[in-house]
């Protein structure tokens, strides 16, 4: 079974239909880039997946944890970076990362050392000290990337863990995801579409609430298959350099049926 | 369960006092108890060496300061976005809506022991009797906790601080003042008399008075507790109904 099970999830708001029926599933070792145009269902899936929102349909599992029945031990074995990295703005990355260990069951040496460890890989040392709400918009990202990746988890899912970070920062992301991902399986989602070239192993691409195309990502190359409502042909091999464009193609409408 | 209520609760907390949240309100906590106790009810002039008039005013002062601490407990999470981080831990609903309360409750009763002054002015002027004292201040304490449980429902279904805050002062308003003349001579004529009996047993003010007069009585502890329980029951039922968007 796949770490990572999203099976016919759904999610209506009122009248308005946000995910209609996505599916996929997330093997150890995989690196998904989760694409999309703003609106198209990627968080909200996020969300479902991490429990935070519950389904209208559909279900979703972690390491075999069912999200819904079984919201705990699937949370334990998860790391979660939501949209916008949101943390405790009255707390100091120390005591907001303490919370987190304390939470997950770290303690003493163990919390110290597991604090230590993220501390250093997302390079926050400097500015340990100073209240979440005063630091600049890279290092809130970075904190909250550092509370996913607290407790080590065999599941990793982040919500656009690059925005707002320099070119720098994003190079130092990229590596850190890279170098985690033989052991996790991870979601990543992005509008940055050469990131997903350099760091994803399958690319997805959810247009209005459904999947539209999926394909692993090998030598430089996307094989995607692809939904008959793109209109286009089933197979679809691209250079992933020409993301952009096959984006383009598949999930842009002409302004009047938009 | 244990390892979440105590985590959430230390964070809780601990944010009062990171922010000038705490100073500010226990500034004003303890200047509007004594300004009230000895101004308005006349504490030396009274000649009576107890604090019934300090007490007294406690469901007064708590109608607009515990919702000032509570209205923040769900709404501000709400607002900022933590909430999504706080429900995607691998900490039960439950412990955070208990863990929340107690540090709002722990908070209160850090406020209500710093009015150690005037227990001690009032010992040294007289000699009170400090049973009845000591049973008054665990009254105020559960009735802070009522309030504070209201209080948390209510942020629970707002992103909103100042509606979390208004709403909270009229619910509590009811609950003070629903065994007061006011209120049952005016339902009296529509309602009979047992129905009557029922909502003058919510009133706060009926416990606390009760408890005042220096005995805790079994039947105000369930009810401060039943009114507890029930209020973070709901609080925890508010936050779960919004997962479901």
């Amino acid at each position: 079974m796949a770490m990572i099970e999203i099976d016919g999830l759904a999610k209506s708001f009122g009248p308005v239909a946000a995910v209609r029926g996505v599916s996929l599933s997330v093997d150890k070792g995989e690196v998904l880039g989760f694409l999309g145009p703003n609106g198209a269902g990627k968080s909200t899936t996020m969300k479902m997946l991490t429990g935070f929102l519950s389904p209208s349909a559909g279900r979703a599992s972690i390491c075999g944890h069912d999200v819904q029945t079984d919201p705990l031990p699937a949370q334990s074995v998860l790391g979660y970076l939501p949209e916008g990295a949101p943390a405790y703005g009255d707390m100091t990355p120390r005591g907001f990362l303490s919370f987190c260990a304390r939470v997950r069951g770290l303690k003493g040496e163990a919390a110290k050392s597991a604090i230590a460890r993220v501390v250093a890989r997302t390079e926050l040392a400097r500015v340990l000290d100073q209240p979440i709400e005063t630091l600049s918009k890279g290092f809130k990202r970075r904190v909250g990337l550092a509370q996913a990746i607290l407790h080590d988890p065999p599941v990793l899912v982040m919500d656009e863990p690059t925005d707002g970070l320099d070119p720098n920062q994003k190079h130092v992301v990229r590596e850190l995801i890279r170098e985690m991902s033989p052991q996790k399986a991870i979601i990543v989602s992005t509008h940055i579409l050469e990131e997903v070239a350099a760091i994803c192993t399958r690319a997805l691409i959810i247009d209005r609430g459904r999947v539209v195309a999926d394909g692993p990502i090998a030598d430089g190359r996307i094989a995607f298959r692809t939904s008959p409502e793109t209109g286009a042909p089933g197979e679809l091999i691209a250079d992933a350099r020409d993301l952009d464009d096959v984006f383009r193609a598949l999930t842009a409408r002409p302004a009047a049926a938009a | 369960m244990l390892k979440g209520v105590s985590a959430v609760f230390k964070r809780e907390l601990a944010a009062y006092f990171a922010t000038p949240l705490a100073t500010v309100f226990l500034v004003i906590f303890l200047f509007a108890m004594g300004a009230f106790t000895f101004y308005m009810g006349g504490f030396y002039t009274n000649g009576q060496a107890n604090l019934a008039v300090f007490f007294s005013f406690h469901p007064w002062l708590y109608l607009f300061l515990i919702p000032a601490i509570s209205m923040r407990l769900w709404a501000e999470e709400r607002k900022s976005g933590t909430i999504e981080l706080l429900l995607t831990l691998p900490i039960p609903l439950a412990a955070s809506v208990i863990g929340k309360f107690l540090a709002a409750w722990v908070f209160a009763g850090i406020a209500l022991v710093l009015t150690f002054p005037i227990w001690i002015t009032v010992n040294y002027l007289g000699s009170p009797d400090n049973g009845v004292i000591l049973a008054s201040y665990i009254g105020s304490w559960l009735m802070a906790g009522g309030y504070l449980a209201i209080g948390s429902a209510v942020s629970a279904g707002t992103s909103n601080q100042v509606i979390a805050f208004v709403v909270s002062v009229v619910i509590s308003f009811l609950f003070t003042i629903a065994g007061a003349p006011l209120v049952i001579d005016g339902l009296s004529a529509v309602l009979p008399l047992e129905l009557l009996g029922t909502i003058s047993s919510f009133s706060f003010l009926t416990h606390f008075n009760a408890i005042m007069a220096g005995v805790i009585d079994l039947r105000d502890l369930v009810f401060f507790g039943t009114l507890i329980a029930f209020f973070l029951f709901v609080t925890a039922v508010l936050v779960d109904l919004r997962k479901a968007g």
